[in-house]
């Protein structure tokens, strides 16, 4: 089964992190995801940039342009990665060894994928 | 990271929302920060066995408030100290107040606290002080230290300031439409300020003092959450990334200055150079330029050049151009006459700065472009002249070496010629 792994945490305390800090988070991230690589578990990862740079495309009566992120909340969306898992056990577990940081991961098993073109090497 | 660290990380990113909300509530600065420090000690005691709370600023308010009524009453002698189990069990009431802090009243709260710090009465050093101190809740220590003067000295000039604001009349009615946009200019203005002093810092051995820079892009960042549709809020937050991109390539191993063009481009920080683009793209789609979304354009020239031979200085010209018209000033006829320098060589740009020399007489920049300018076109005498008063204006020492390298080059060029 594909899952999704959806990341969510406080944008003003992730956003307030050092570099060395942000650096460290992601050096964890980055090796508890090359092991499920290695396994040839990984799917596509994403990080977002912050909800400052979002925009919402909605549509009612009429389609609207708007500024900001879809929902206002206190805790935003992040990012998400995919892993290709046995069991719901086996997400949670990829999903506890992800989370260094008091936050939350939801995980949402994927109804439909289509990988896309591979134009992304990995990038920062 | 350990629970203690966590709960740091969480305290200080409610600060601006609680201190502002309990400021709204008793209308008291003091009282709003005292109450606000005793809501982080419960805080201390009760999140390590309770967990974090859902919302930790809500959370943080109920308390604080709850804490200062007590005060209010224990001072008025009216009744007993409630019920501790009754304070601590704030669940619903917390519930309640967060549904209400992702309301418009909020926005304005923080709006209104970093705008009391900026009372016209109080000198811009002291603006930033206060913010720092107040919104941020650095300690005085911190801010003394990034100041470079001694702690005592920076207690006073808090004390000073707070007491400057406390008589003043701080607004509490909810503003409208064009007194906010006020407040919005007046607090981005004492952003860009603090950013600046972090950045080319105005005295003493260090030349960048990053913790400041990082600081302004918090601040700005979080008023940009509050008012994500405001093209200068967009404006003001792309500059200060791309300015900030550059810190880790702006200075060598031995702290002198590397001008842009030199830069090691590869030490650039990508990461905030596309999150600054991403915030331009939106905001030229609202089609409401102003100043800081102009100099964030011309920043992103500089960002988009792979090196410094390939920077668009037409395009930057260009840029300066539209905004010495919008906001007219030397100091931007100086930084166009960079990019003119460039375009039309030497002569012109000396020509644009000459007028510039009354206002701009004590400096640093006038002179050590001056100076610049006048070597290129082979003026040594002249030229030495601009460097010596440029020296003497230096704010940091990075600044004066910076400088002391055009003249030695001046005197090698001068023993050259008469050995020739």
């Amino acid at each position: 089964m594909l899952y999704a792994v959806i990341c969510y945490n406080s944008e003003a305390v992730v956003g307030a992190w050092s570099k060395e800090k942000d650096d460290a988070v992601m050096d964890h991230h980055k090796g508890v995801l090359a092991k499920f690589a290695g396994k040839g578990k990984l799917g596509p990862v994403a990080r977002l940039m912050p909800t400052t740079t979002a925009t919402t495309v909605r549509t009612g009566r009429e389609m609207m342009v708007l500024d900001g992120p879809f929902a206002e909340t206190k805790e935003q969306l992040l990012g998400f990665y995919l892993f290709d898992c046995e069991t719901l056990e086996e997400v949670i577990a990829a999903a506890r060894e992800l989370v260094s940081e008091p936050g939350a991961m939801e995980i949402r098993p994927v109804q439909y994928f289509n990988p896309g073109n591979q134009l992304l090497a990995e990038t920062k | 990271m350990s629970d203690l660290g966590w709960i740091d990380a969480a305290l200080t990113s409610a600060r601006p929302q609680a201190v502002a909300a309990l400021l709204r509530y008793f209308r008291n600065l003091e009282t709003a920060e005292e109450a606000f420090q005793e809501a982080c000690l419960r805080a201390l005691q009760k999140w390590p066995v309770n967990g974090p709370p859902r919302d930790p600023a809500a959370w943080l308010i109920l308390v604080g408030r709850n804490f200062a009524l007590d005060e209010a009453r224990r001072k008025s002698k009216q009744t007993a100290l409630p019920d501790e189990d009754l304070l601590s069990n704030t669940d619903d009431a917390e519930t309640a107040l967060a549904d209400r802090l992702d309301g418009e009243d909020y926005r304005d709260d923080v709006l209104r606290l970093l705008f009391v710090c900026c009372h016209p009465d109080l000198p811009s050093t002291q603006q930033i002080a206060l913010a720092l101190r107040i919104v941020s809740g650095l300690s005085v220590q911190e801010i003394a230290r990034a100041f470079l003067v001694g702690e005592a000295a920076m207690e006073q000039r808090i004390t000073r300031a707070k007491r400057r604001i406390s008589q003043a009349d701080v607004p509490f009615d909810t503003p409208g439409a064009v007194e906010r946009a006020q407040r919005l200019s007046t607090v981005a203005a004492m952003i860009y300020l603090l950013f600046n002093e972090g950045y080319s810092a105005s005295g003493g051995e260090l030349h960048i003092r990053e913790p400041l820079c990082e600081e302004a892009i918090r601040l700005s960042r979080l008023l940009l959450r509050l008012f994500r549709g405001d093209p200068e809020m967009l404006g003001l937050n792309a500059l200060l990334l791309l300015q900030h991109a550059r810190a880790p390539a702006r200075l060598d191993v031995e702290g002198q200055i590397v001008l842009m063009e030199d830069q090691n481009r590869l030490l650039w920080r990508r990461d905030l150079i596309a999150e600054a683009f991403a915030l331009l793209d939106k905001a030229v789609r609202l089609k409401s330029p102003g100043p800081y979304q102009i100099q964030a354009a011309i920043a992103a020239v500089h960002a988009r050049a792979a090196r410094g031979e390939d920077t668009n200085w037409h395009e930057i010209d260009r840029l300066y151009a539209l905004l010495e018209t919008i906001q007219p000033s030397p100091v931007v006829t100086l930084n166009r006459a960079v990019a003119v320098m460039k375009c039309e060589g030497p002569e012109a740009a000396l020509k644009m700065i000459e007028p510039l020399e009354v206002t701009l007489s004590s400096y640093f920049h006038f002179h050590g472009l001056r100076g610049g300018l006048l070597m290129q076109l082979g003026r040594n005498e002249d030229a030495r002249i601009a460097f010596d008063k440029a020296i003497s204006l230096a704010n940091t020492a990075a600044e004066a070496a910076h400088i002391r390298q055009h003249l030695d080059k001046l005197m090698n060029e001068g023993k050259k010629r008469k050995t020739n």
